[in-house]
């Protein structure tokens, strides 16, 4: 009898973690990411031939909580058709009856990686803003992503920003611009999903219901699990977590920037720890943020006099230099010359 | 508003207060109000023209440029009907230039194509 080596059982235990694709038109390419709930990996869709992203769940079984939430975020994502939102394609149950979806490939980097390359802070802020965009279309069509964070956000290779894993998303009802729990149950009845797999993501039962998100992102109220009171400042909330990480935490070589007032009072304002006191819309912040870029007064602070100046000074520095270099010269003409 | 009233605008309030400070050489205070109109004009001409030049080339450093020369040519034109004052004239109006040159580029409204 033959014995199998130490390096053929390696590789046939790990062929047998890999999802059976048949029956399908996919064929396995290989793994690219693990999250707390599936695994995605890179498939050939043999039909159209092309490259898809497949997202399958850990668990054998279409029945269980897991299948189910699975199904839903692959709705969710459905009904949002948004650039920044990458698309569904299809959806379906595996021969071992794991629940799968098959979304867009994006060829790019997480968003925290991308930050490596980005140097200046008006470029992060436009990054920012096409962060802003797709969740502020989710809030409009009544969803909470509830997750976002620098490795659930992915720069394309055309510098486009998608907003991924959109697994903990809550379908709420759109209402004045705040999307407002409409279905507090949707999810909580769900398991709580093991933490092993994604080491940042965190799952602990509450008296009010399961607290899903992620630690140092995810608001004071996801945090303390009060499902009923989520609405869209939470993401609000996030995305200011996610703006102080881009400008501060995130700095090439090292090196941590000062930021101005106006731009700290921007990450404050979101970031607040009563939902009262944030951006009231996903809109708000980004209208915030884009002021700051044309060198406009932000809501989120009240400058002082020598402030704005400095303010103006930067919006029209090449104008007012060109203005004082006139008059110096007028003035050195008149000196010198004298006539 | 568009490039070219921008330019126009700006041109002459640049170019009145060129003029104006003409009352600090004592030799030609006594021209003063023609040396006004005539700056206005040249100012009116430059900036009519650094807005036409926006709405074609949208280029700030070229929009600059031809500032620049448009001002110092039209600058050198007067100095040279004077018969003097090189300096005096041709520089600060060529700085006004390429303040309307800059001011037309980043500023002003370019208008939608027609069809």
């Amino acid at each position: 009898m033959r014995h199998l080596s130490d390096k053929a059982l390696t590789r046939l235990r790990a062929g047998e973690k890999f999802p059976d694709l048949s029956g399908t038109r996919y064929q396995l390419i290989g793994q690219i990411a693990r999250g707390g709930m599936g695994v995605v990996y890179a498939a050939e869709d043999e039909t159209l031939q092309r490259r898809v992203a497949l997202k399958v769940l850990e668990v054998p079984g279409a029945e269980g909580e897991l299948a189910s939430r699975l199904m839903r975020e692959a709705r969710v994502l459905a009904r949002l058709e948004h650039p920044g939102i990458v698309p569904v394609h299809d959806v379906g149950t595996l021969a071992d009856g794991r629940v799968f979806y098959t979304m867009k490939f994006v060829e790019g980097q997480r968003l925290d990686e991308y930050l490596d390359t980005v140097e200046s802070i008006p470029d992060k802020l436009r990054i920012f803003l096409r962060v802003c965009d797709p969740v502020a279309f989710a809030h409009a069509r009544g969803v909470l992503h509830r997750d976002i964070k620098p490795a659930n956000i992915m720069v394309g290779s055309f510098g486009e920003v998608l907003v991924m894993d959109w697994g903990l998303a809550k379908i709420v009802a759109p209402t004045g611009g705040i999307p407002q729990v409409a279905d507090a149950t949707l999810y909580e009845s769900a398991q709580p999903v093991s933490a092993e797999n994604d080491e940042t993501q965190v799952s602990v039962t509450t008296g009010h219901g399961t607290v899903l998100g992620t630690p140092g992102y995810m608001s004071p109220e996801q945090a303390r699990g009060e499902v009923e009171s989520l609405d869209g400042r939470s993401d609000i909330f996030t995305l200011g977590a996610l703006l102080r990480f881009m400008l501060i935490e995130r700095s090439p070589r090292g090196s941590v920037p000062r930021l101005d007032k106006s731009l700290e009072a921007i990450c404050a304002k979101a970031s607040a720890e009563q939902p009262v006191f944030r951006y009231a819309t996903v809109q708000d912040l980004a209208l915030d943020v884009s002021r700051y870029l044309d060198g406009l007064a932000v809501v989120a602070h009240r400058e002082s006099i020598f402030e704005k100046a400095m303010r103006l000074y930067r919006r029209y520095r090449f104008f007012i230099l060109l203005i004082a270099t006139y008059l110096l010269m007028r003035l050195i003409l008149l000196l010198v010359l004298k006539r | 508003m568009n490039k070219v009233l921008l330019g126009l605008l700006l041109g002459a309030l640049l170019g009145a207060i060129d003029g104006g400070t003409a009352w600090f050489t004592p030799s030609v205070r006594a021209q003063l109000a023609g040396i006004i109109v005539g700056s206005t004009i040249k100012g009116l001409i430059a900036g009519m023209a650094a807005g036409f030049f926006a709405r074609k080339v949208n280029s700030v450093p070229l929009g600059i440029l031809f500032g620049l020369g448009v001002g110092a040519l039209l600058a050198f034109i007067v100095a040279y009907m004077q018969h003097g004052y090189y300096l005096e004239i041709i520089l600060p109006g060529s700085i006004v230039g390429m303040i309307v040159g800059y001011a037309t580029q980043r500023y002003g409204m370019t208008p939608a194509p027609t069809r």
